[in-house]
């Protein structure tokens, strides 16, 4: 074929001039069944929003690389979610207040440098630093001196927060500005973790290739296409990697990561889209997982908007939540990726952390009848028809707020109740909730920052918190919440804030909806694939034949 | 997912339109002139002549009457779906969801557990105004202003070329989001105003190639040498040689104007609930083209036999103009 | 000729300026960017207004234009929000697209310009009314399901081809979806074609090559079919836009990485500097193509002259 030559000639000319570097051999570099090359995964990813400074990554696929990366003074158990000592000796204290942090020696990280009581602190410091832009800063907010370095408004007065202070190598104390005494359970979250030298000494290096404590390292980064992750053979932690390393692909969709992965190019997905559900059992077996994650969905109310905050409204929205037919919608739009929600936390608190099935009781419990009884005590929907607003760019929102306003028009026999209003893009959606002009109900959505019920309660329902966005404000919650943090015995703080749950469940804050899954496919190439409860891949423990 | 977010139509082109546009300009000028080399002089009689010759060429044309038609009925239920559904498009049972047919469900039932059928019949409303009238819009003003740039060429054609130019690099996204996402009324009016805002640059291109071509021509020069006006050799001998190309390119758009809307939706600016739009209801039916192909298969059903109509009935219309073709 | 050329370079710096003051506006009408980066949270105020001072927009709207624009012309095109130069994403998201939009003209030419001739010379034939029914399926079926439904048989059930594009993105591989993204294009293009040569056929000087005892093949190729080509030329130059600009969603089905999902992202996210960039890079295209078009129909119909 003297013409196909000639062709394939002239395009790799253009090629050439077109700056692409593969011609000639045709295809990528040699990959089999899984696409990846021996002992490696490779799974698929998103580019990350943000830079991948621990305290600068607010979503999970920058949380994904750091999960791998990094490893903090606590780690979540993959499967309980429940905090372990990791790189922390100890972390004592006597009054919920001032804590002693020990760090274990023998530890690490890839480039060599030890991990010391200063990587700690200097990473805090720098995370909290107003001037440093970390999306994360709000994590240090209860060390003393955050106001100084991070002031609500105006220029810092300090650079460093006096509450943290370096008393040894391996060991720093740590005062609140008030009492928290959970507060160690939440140093397994990202932005604690330790950050070496040169991060500080050369960012833009360690930017372009961070280098951490945990078990794997980066071997390359081409951002916005790939990043390759290699097992760090000295790593000292005892979760060592049983892979030789992950290829994470960014892939401009996840429809198109499925299909890789049904093609045999790809041997891990997570988060499989919602319209493959319904054949990914055919498509994949038992090579599919769906398990609880840390994330709830609720409806918010508009409190600053008189006609949501009137006394008998609260009638009103424990109707609208009656109306919600939360079964039949997480078994036919999301095929059982959700579980109807009867709380305001996540199951994967487990009972002991708080979680408590049937909180909600009846109010959450599909009830035509009364639903409609209730609305019409409460004087009805304000106006006469609602709107659920939600932002039309990311997740597939539309459908269950279709489904969800059905529902509700069905129960109140009136087929423009309530409609769902899409704004295009998520800034939008956030700054027209910041500035309070939504005058319906809206969604949100909660993912755990830490297993605790602190996080599920405190930040979406206290007066003025940071993500309460609907500006729900009740006394008695913000007071149980207070008495909560203070208590230094686990079991009463988590009853106190079960109390306060009963709060916000009596004043119908936010309507449950269901708790979000997280859910994976994976080739017959590798083994043991888990999500833990932050909905991110256990990388560390797959095994590939 | 977006069925179609690009910039111009589609993955494809937002092209113009004007399927209706081109017959409303057909019945206004295209009378006398359209034979080559005819020249001046061509009175009335004549155009009525011409005009009734293609009308009764028309009137005979099976293809047009059929087309002729199916517009008619969409038009009819458009204003009236009743007539043809008892349903309510509003009314969904999500046990029902993605469920085939049923007795009384002829198409079944979509996503959210709706009768297709009635939502089918019910989504003509938005989506035949959408298209015809966005079609009109920018066939009308594309080739007015277009026609103008060819014909007259020099400073004006330069400006509204470049113009054109940088229409052309607005991303329909963008445009989308800026223009439609300050309004938050459910009608079809914002819609329409900004399919034409973006479509006309295309439309103006064809015509204004189409007419710089068609100046060319010796029935044109002739016309000149006889003294005939600027406007008049425009509108008697320009204008009805070189709309085919018009004529093409707006029936095609006129499909993917309809679907465009539901890509406008799909940000989240297009029609919103409770409007029932076929474009909607394709692009919410096309991630579950494997499990359940018929909830698309009849709004997209609907749309192909729309664009057939108007693609049939602007070839019947150019070829009943067309002298050569007599 | 020559300065005809010229003129129209020269033009191109005022359609420079108009276009990225007209996107400049519109990504800022879009609303406050910021909101968007802290999350499912609101940010808090003293790190929104960090954020805000440190990507300048804390400055009035024609101050951040005239710095963006000074910075512009020392080549420094801005960064994105994720920190990447927006130089290194117009790098490689360009030449991606760039190859991916010849293979969908590509398709449009060949394929578009012989179906078209062939149904135009036989009107009413059945390979007319098989046209016709491709064109409405194309037209009425989104681009999304065409090219889910290829990626499916040629990717998954026959093992043809990869179904996700590498991040080299070489030609071999943007066959398929160059078809896809070509698709409707393919319908005007055709039924352009189609209507032209059916048009033109009958012309005194098709009449007159047949008369002269010409070959069929080199009356269609060197009369009728260079004299019909001036609306699918003109259609070709516009609908560069929508390949390039426009293939979001061929881009995100075949996990490709270039202008359009580049472009949707920067919209979304609110990132003028991406937007602004990439929109000026298109539009210089555009006058490019527009010009060559122009140029284009003094070749095909030599009457027409530019002075």
């Amino acid at each position: 074929m003297r013409g196909a030559t000639h062709a394939k000639w002239a395009a790799c000319a253009v090629a050439v001039a077109l700056g692409a570097t593969a011609c000639g051999g045709g295809g990528s570099g040699g990959s089999g069944s899984g696409g990846g090359s021996k002992g490696i995964v490779s799974a698929s990813w998103g580019d990350p929003q943000n830079p991948l400074e621990p305290a600068n990554t607010n979503e999970v696929q920058g949380g994904k690389v750091l999960d791998m990366v990094f490893r903090g003074l606590k780690r979540y158990d993959p499967k309980t979610a429940k905090a372990q000592n990791w790189l922390a000796q100890s972390i004592t204290t006597n009054d919920s207040r001032n804590f002693t942090v020990t760090v274990k020696n023998g530890w690490t990280f890839s480039n060599g440098e030890k991990v010391t009581a200063k990587s700690f602190v200097d990473a805090w410091n720098y995370g909290a630093y107003l001037k440093n832009n970390q999306v994360n800063a709000s994590f240090f907010q209860y060390i003393d001196g955050y106001d100084q370095v991070h002031p609500s408004t105006g220029q810092p007065t300090a650079k460093t927060m006096s509450g943290l202070k370096v008393t040894g190598p391996q060991t720093f104390t740590v005062r609140l500005s008030q009492k928290f005494s959970t507060w160690p359970d939440t140093l397994g979250y990202a932005a604690f973790s330790p950050l070496p030298s040169v991060f500080f000494t050369n960012h833009a290096q360690w930017l372009s290739k961070p280098v951490g404590n945990g078990p794997y390292t980066i071997s390359s980064y081409t951002k916005g296409s790939q990043m390759q992750l290699r097992a760090w053979k000295k790593y000292p932690g005892p979760d060592k990697a049983k892979n030789g390393g992950v290829d994470l692909k960014v892939y401009t969709d996840n429809n198109t990561a499925y299909t890789d992965l049904t093609a045999g190019n790809l041997d891990l997905v997570d988060d499989i889209p919602a319209a493959q559900l319904k054949n990914v059992k055919a498509d994949l077996g038992g090579r599919y997982i769906n398990t609880p994650a840390g994330i709830i969905q609720t409806l918010a109310f508009p409190f600053y908007d008189k006609r949501w905050s009137t006394p008998n409204a609260q009638k009103v929205r424990t109707g609208l939540s009656m109306a919600i037919n939360r079964a039949q919608i997480t078994k036919t739009i999301f095929n059982d990726t959700r579980t109807p929600a009867t709380d305001w936390t996540s199951p994967v608190l487990g009972s002991a952390g708080g979680y408590k099935a049937g909180l909600c009781g009846s109010a959450c419990d599909f009830n035509p009848a009364q639903a409609r009884k209730l609305i019409k005590e409460g004087g009805g929907i304000p106006g006469g028809r609602m709107t659920i607003t939600y932002n039309a760019d990311t997740g597939s929102h539309k459908e269950w707020v279709d489904a969800t306003c059905n529902s509700i028009n069905n129960v109140l026999h009136n087929d423009k109740a309530c409609v769902g209003a899409p704004v295009g893009t998520f800034a939008d959606f956030r700054s027209r909730i910041a500035q309070h002009k939504l005058t319906g109900p809206f969604r949100a959505g909660w993912q755990m920052d830490y297993p605790l019920i602190q996080d599920f309660l405190q930040p979406l329902y206290f007066t003025n918190a940071s993500s309460n966005d609907g500006k729900f404000s009740n006394p008695q919650f913000d007071k149980l919440v207070n008495q909560a943090n203070a208590e230094t015995d686990k079991t009463k703080a988590v009853q106190l804030f079960q109390q306060a749950e009963g709060v916000v469940r009596d004043q119908m804050a936010a309507i449950p909806l269901w708790y979000q899954n997280g859910s994976a496919g994976f080739s017959d190439r590798v083994s043991n694939v888990a999500l833990n409860p932050f909905s991110v891949p256990v990388y560390g423990d797959i095994k590939v034949k | 997912m977006p069925d179609k977010l690009p910039r111009n139509a589609g993955d494809g082109a937002i092209a113009p339109t004007g399927a209706g546009g081109a017959m409303d300009i057909a019945t206004e000028n295209l009378g006398p002139g359209n034979a080559p080399g005819a020249p001046e002089g061509g009175g009335v009689e004549e155009a009525r002549s011409l005009w009734s010759d293609a009308w009764h060429d028309l009137r005979r044309n099976p293809v047009f009457i059929i087309s002729a038609l199916v517009i008619l009925f969409l038009i009819f239920i458009s204003i009236w779906p009743q007539a043809i559904a008892s349903g309510n498009p509003l009314s969904c049972d999500l046990a029902k969801a993605q469920d085939g047919p049923a007795p009384g469900h002829p198409f079944g039932f979509n996503g959210q557990g709706c009768d297709v059928y009635t939502r089918t019949v019910y989504g003509a409303r938005a989506s035949v105004t959408v298209g015809i009238l966005a079609t009109l819009g920018v066939a009308i003003l594309g080739s007015v202003l277009g026609g103008l740039a060819g014909f007259y060429g020099g400073t004006g054609d330069a400006l509204l070329s470049r113009l054109t130019d940088i229409f052309f690099g607005i991303p329909v996204v963008l445009g989308g989001l800026v223009l439609l996402s300050v309004i938050t009324n459910s009608t079809v009016w914002p819609v329409i105003g900004f399919i034409v805002l973006l479509g006309w640059p295309q439309i103006s291109r064809i015509a204004r190639g189409s007419v710089i071509t068609v100046k060319q021509n010796d029935f044109v020069q002739a016309a000149r040498a006889l003294g005939a006006s600027n406007s008049r050799m425009l509108v008697r001998h320009i204008m009805p040689n070189a709309i085919a190309p018009v004529i093409v390119v707006a029936t095609i758009a006129l499909g993917t104007f309809i679907s465009l809307e539901a890509t406008l939706s799909y940000l989240g600016v297009g029609l919103k609930p409770p409007t029932v739009s076929w474009g909607i209801d394709i692009s919410s039916a096309s991630p579950y083209i494997r499990n359940a192909p018929h909830m698309l298969l009849y709004p997209a059903g609907a749309l192909a036999i729309t664009v057939l109509a108007f693609i049939m009935l602007g070839d019947a219309v150019r070829d009943a103009l067309d002298p050569k073709l007599r | 000729m020559g300065r005809y050329v010229i003129r129209r370079l020269l033009q191109m710096i005022p359609v420079f300026i108009g276009t990225t003051l007209l996107i400049f506006v519109m990504v800022n009408v879009l609303g406050d960017p910021i909101q968007g980066l802290c999350g499912d949270k609101a940010c808090d105020p003293a790190t929104e207004a960090q954020l805000r001072s440190e990507f300048g927009l804390d400055k009035p709207l024609w101050q951040q234009y005239l710095t963006y624009m000074g910075h512009l012309f020392e080549g420094n095109f801005g960064t994105a929000f994720n920190g990447q130069p927006v130089i290194d994403l117009i790098g490689t998201a360009f030449p991606v697209t760039i190859r991916l939009t010849i293979i969908a003209i590509i398709f449009e030419i060949i394929i578009g310009i012989a179906l078209g001739v062939l149904t135009g010379l036989r009107r009413g034939s059945p390979s007319d009314t098989t046209v016709l029914l491709l064109t409405l399926v194309v037209i009425s079926v989104p681009t999304f399901v065409t090219g889910l439904v290829a990626q499916l048989l040629f990717g998954v059930k026959w093992n043809l081809i990869q179904p996700s594009v590498s991040p080299d993105a070489p030609f071999d591989q943007l066959v398929l979806p160059g078809l896809v993204l070509a698709s409707v294009s393919l319908a005007y293009v055709t039924r352009l074609t189609r209507t032209s040569i059916a048009e033109n056929r009958r012309s005194d000087y098709v009449r007159t090559a047949t008369a002269k005892g010409l070959p069929r093949r080199r009356v269609i190729v060197r009369h009728l079919l260079r004299n019909s080509l001036i609306p699918v030329v003109t259609f070709i130059g516009t609908d560069i836009g929508g390949l390039m600009g426009g293939a979001i969603v061929t881009e995100r089905i075949f996990n490709i990485h270039g202008v359009g999902f580049q472009l949707y992202q920067g919209i979304l996210r609110q990132n003028s500097q991406t937007v602004v960039g990439f929109v000026t890079v298109l539009v210089l295209v555009f006058l490019v193509a527009n010009l060559l078009v122009d140029l284009l129909y003094a070749v095909l119909d030599p009457r027409i002259r530019y002075a």
